[in-house]
């Protein structure tokens, strides 16, 4: 049995592999890469700011076996996450969906860099307008020297 | 002029964002089964475990589901609610026993009290994630078309009793 | 009695906080001499029996006096001493009063320091700062009083929550603290700065090493609490967009915007209007965080217990010190001016291009995090978001930044040409692209986003290359010669930059090569990870002084030659047996991590196991290390300055006498 398990652990490689107490062994390498990708895009709602792949909560364990059983009994991806969506809402999603209530979550970056954008070249404009630069009249270049010539400025602002 | 006035314009909105969130809670998940038909089950009797109880056998009447378990602290915070409740008749409760032991089951009711019709077991909780069960207690309100209207989650307070669930049950009562 | 004298401190405290902030700011707009001479002095007094107050707080801790209820809560007789030290800022009071302290310490540093100043501009810095300190203590007084009694006395503390008795745990708060409540001060500043009605680059001047230093302490603060996260946690993550991560690293972005913004505002008169608003936005960022892990607004691990009646008083707060900074910055920024002209490309252009792309971050994380508490307050939805959406949107804006980067130093201000600049960073390009190539073909398996990861670290190295080699071009001497001949803000500049490349090799070969195994192993089972060979060997209980501990035995090899053994603890605190905690054994080098911990025992003597080869996963901590001492190198430029000046203006002084 040991050695089962050991050239079943060598033989899934080196790659991302997770398995948990529901004997991963069940399911073939490619079936238990699909289960392990899938709890990672579901939210333990225990432990709030887990993945269910992450958590060892006893409510993820249960769901990561539920995933088990229905890889086993052949449902797509989409139909599983659906079934959790289902009877958990979206919260369980860790990646928020792209549904109408949440455009303004997934667009809002994208709106804030064009805003951002948008107003530095704004301000590019504006200060090639607004901002008046003339040579120094005679008054005020005498004044400069004497200020200078003073050594290290204490600022004028004193 | 007025552009330097819109930090304090998009402050004040958000201020007024975290007003609201103080009253909310974030924690918790509301369950997207409220008026959907209560999913089907069919599980062994706690008291005789040969015999099996439905969702169906609940057709026609106005009834909740309670899910419970003996290693659960907060389910006795509302117990004695629902103890009074069974007492005075209000609706019937079935309990779903879940992922307990029958004997540890079995013994609590004794200790503390069984307002439930009956209770049934759910050993690995298979029917608890298909109510989207994700703590306990979590009690749900059902109609006599099977069909969720309610779901509490954590244990009933006197509070959500009066204000919430009693009225809601009363008139799905006179439906 | 102890506990009695820290609450009268307090009393004091806010007292003298309330005359700290009214008179002095009266003074100043009044022209008051004496008012706004009392400044410093309140400010010291103030700081005086802040630290008493948290003295006492922390001798009841060392004591272990039960009958004050917040060590009752939060402390144990079998607790290490150390940790009853820290469990002082364990719990909410206790890191509110730090907070209170920390905020009082900066104060006096700053009526220290602040000789040079003129007399309005002390006056109205303390002023504000008084004011702040005069909400906190009021809000420790009214609702999270440390101090309160608890009659009869507990027999026995409750314990300090076992995830915080830990070093990490020690110094991530204190340090943390200084860097949020650290932008007080620059905010303080940009305030006295909109009262006065003034500001010049000589007020840049003055602000910017309380900045830098609070940036570096903010830097560190958020390394030290994502190490903590790594070796403590178990597995082996060390970010999660966490709200309350989020509320540190947003004050993070806008506090490095600041520091650059800065930089122009002092060298060539520009961008004051942003840098005002940046100080203050960092600032209100601060007391946002402040708020969220305590108001119960949002979920989070790091969430204190959370009562209403606080988050209201906090949200109140909240509302009056950034409300009415907004509102004083809308009335009287339009009169600061707008300063120099620059070209559009120029360094002062990019300066200001890192500005929108720092903020715009700062937004996107901010929308992240909020979100949900927008959507149920609307809709009553309720979504969560997660780290999928903050790693789709945070770093896409970091790569122009990263550009900006390399190409900004070299720029001239007021005016550089493309051309010029291209010509220049041509052969930085070159090896940036090839490394980025070379590299992963190296480590031996391509990765675009390790390519991309690493093009991004190595230009950023490549073009500080080249940037030095142009500045010591026309010097003389031996290559050390030439080297301190440049100044000491150069150099940390360039540390501080150099920093954020190494952050982001450790961040990209982490995530690109990291290898992870999850397994149930019974004695004697092996498992291999990233090249090692992991063999369990059964799991032994021990005792702690405060725990009892499942410690496991890990045999590693790597082509059959012993390395180590590694030992992962699965501990029980007496004090709080149903949530036990990880400790996993990491072999840390400066290529990699070996890490293994125990997750659960499953029956006989097997345990799930989790292993990991963690590539370069320190090198991310030591970038930010390198980031902060970047920020000292630069702040010790400063301030020889301005030892210098005083020398000077005493030498003046002696002549004009």
């Amino acid at each position: 049995m040991k050695r089962f398990l050991l050239v079943l652990m060598l033989a899934a490689g080196p790659a991302l592999v997770a398995a948990n107490q529901a004997a991963p062994t069940d399911l073939d390498p490619v079936a238990n890469k699909r289960a392990v990708e899938l709890s990672q895009q579901l939210r333990c709602l225990v432990c709030q700011n887990q993945t269910i792949a992450d958590s060892h909560a006893e409510l993820a364990v249960d769901l990561k076996n539920q995933i088990n059983e229905q890889i086993r009994a052949g449902r797509s991806d989409r139909e599983i996450i659906d079934f959790m969506v289902q009877r958990y809402g979206d919260f369980v999603l860790y990646k928020p969906p792209f549904k109408a209530e949440t455009v303004l979550l997934w667009v809002g970056p994208v709106a804030l860099l064009v805003l951002g954008m948008g107003a530095y070249f704004l301000q590019l404009r504006r200060r090639r307008t607004r901002i008046d630069e003339r040579p120094l009249s005679e008054a005020e270049r005498l004044e400069a020297d004497r200020l200078l010539g003073l050594g290290k400025t204490e600022d004028s602002s004193k | 002029m007025w552009r330097y006035l819109a930090p304090l314009a998009a402050f004040l909105v958000l201020a007024g964002f975290l007003y609201v969130g103080l009253g909310l809670n974030p924690r918790e998940v509301p369950s997207p089964l409220v008026d959907k038909p209560a999913p089907a089950f069919e599980l062994a009797k706690l008291a005789q475990p040969d015999q099996t109880f439905s969702r169906d056998d609940m057709k026609g009447k106005v009834w909740m589901l309670n899910v419970w378990a003996s290693w659960c602290t907060a389910c006795r915070e509302e117990h004695p609610l629902l103890v009074d409740i069974a007492r005075q008749g209000t609706v019937p409760i079935v309990g779903l026993n879940y992922k307990d032991k029958p004997e540890a089951a079995k013994q609590w009711l004794a200790q503390w009290g069984d307002p439930y019709k009956l209770s049934v077991q759910d050993p690995v909780g298979r029917t608890g994630i298909e109510y989207g069960v994700y703590g306990v207690p979590e009690t749900f309100v059902i109609d006599k078309n099977g069909v969720i209207r309610f779901k509490q989650i954590g244990p009933i307070t006197p509070k959500v009793w009066q204000e919430k669930m009693l009225p809601l049950i009363r008139q799905l009562e006179q439906a | 009695m102890i506990p009695e004298i820290g609450h009268f401190a307090l009393i004091l405290a806010l007292l003298i906080a309330l005359l700290q902030g009214v008179l002095p700011i009266v003074g100043a707009a009044r022209g008051i001499g004496p008012w706004m001479d009392l400044a410093r002095p309140a400010a010291k007094a103030q700081a005086m029996f802040v630290t008493l107050a948290f003295g006492c707080l922390m001798w009841s801790f060392y004591v272990s006096d039960f009958s004050v209820q917040n060590v009752a809560s939060n402390s144990n007789s079998l607790l290490p001493w150390y940790y009853k030290l820290s469990a002082t800022w364990g719990s909410h009071e206790g890191s509110i009063l730090l907070w209170t302290l920390m905020l009082a310490w900066w104060t006096s540093l700053v009526a220290f320091f602040s000789r040079h100043l003129p007399r309005e501009m002390v006056a109205r810095v303390i002023g504000t700062l008084g004011l702040v300190s005069a909400g906190f203590i009021l809000f420790t007084l009214t609702t999270s009083d440390p101090f309160d009694r608890l009659f009869p006395a507990a027999p026995e503390g409750r314990d300090l929550n076992p995830l915080l008795q830990d070093p990490g745990m020690i110094f991530h708060p204190p340090m943390l603290y200084m860097g949020y409540v650290g932008f007080a001060v620059p905010f303080a500043f940009a305030i006295a700065a909109l009262m006065g009605g003034r500001l010049d680059a000589a007020w840049a001047r003055w602000t910017r090493p309380w900045t830098t230093m609070a940036w570096v302490f903010l830097t560190l603060g958020i390394a030290l609490g994502s190490w903590w996260a790594y070796y403590e946690l178990g597995w082996g993550g060390w970010w999660f967009w966490d709200p309350v991560e989020n509320a540190s690293f947003m004050p993070w972005l806008t506090g490095t915007a600041l520091v650059h913004s800065l930089a122009v505002t002092e060298k060539r008169g520009s961008f004051k209007t942003w840098t005002v608003l940046l100080a203050i936005i960092t600032f209100s960022m601060s007391l946002l965080g402040t708020f969220l892990v305590r108001s119960g607004v949002l979920t989070s691990v790091h969430a204190f217990a959370t009562d209403p009646e606080r988050g209201v008083f906090i949200l109140g707060f909240l509302i009056f010190v950034i409300g009415s900074s907004l509102l004083l910055f809308a009335w009287r920024a339009p009169k600061v001016g707008l300063g120099g002209k620059f070209a559009n490309v120029s360094r002062e252009s990019m300066l200001l291009m890192n500005n929108v792309l720092l903020v715009v971050a700062m937004g996107a994380v901010f929308l992240g995090t909020m979100y949900p508490l927008f959507l149920d307050a609307i809709a009553g939805t309720k979504i969560s978001v997660g780290p999928p959406y903050f790693d789709a949107v945070f770093a896409p804006l970091m790569a122009p930044l990263v550009f900006l980067m390399g190409v900004g130093p070299l720029s001239r201000w007021k005016e550089a040409k493309i051309p010029d600049l291209a010509t220049r960073l041509r052969w930085a390009a070159v090896v940036a692209v090839v490394t980025a190539v070379l590299v992963p073909v190296v480590l031996g398996r391509w990765s675009w986003i390790v390519s991309g990861g690493l093009l991004l670290a190595f230009w950023i190295v490549a073009s500080a290359v080249v940037n030095v080699r142009e500045h010591i071009r026309n010097v003389r001497g031996s290559l050390l010669t030439r080297l301190a001949s440049q100044p000491r803000a150069f150099w940390g500049m360039n540390l501080a930059h150099l920093g954020v490349a190494i952050f982001i090799i450790g961040v990209t070969l982490v995530k690109g090569y990291e290898t992870e195994r999850d397994v149930r192993m019974a004695v004697g089972d092996v498992v291999s990870v990233g090249g090692f060979t992991f063999k369990f060997e059964g799991v032994q209980e021990v005792q702690g002084p405060n725990y009892v501990a499942a410690r496991g035995t890990f045999d590693v090899s790597k082509n059959g030659r012993f390395i180590e053994k590694l030992y992962p603890e699965k501990r029980s605190y007496l004090s709080n047996r149903a949530m036990p905690m990880t400790e996993a054994a990491i072999d840390s080098s400066i290529i990699g991590d070996i890490y293994v911990s125990l997750g659960e025992p499953v029956g006989g003597d097997a345990w799930t196991v989790r292993a990991y080869y963690k590539p370069f996963v320190t090198w991310i901590w030591w970038g930010c290390v390198a980031m902060a001492l970047g920020g000292l190198v630069a702040l010790s430029d400063r301030r020889y300055r301005f030892a210098r000046r005083r020398e000077a203006s005493a030498a003046k002084a002696a002549v004009t006498a």
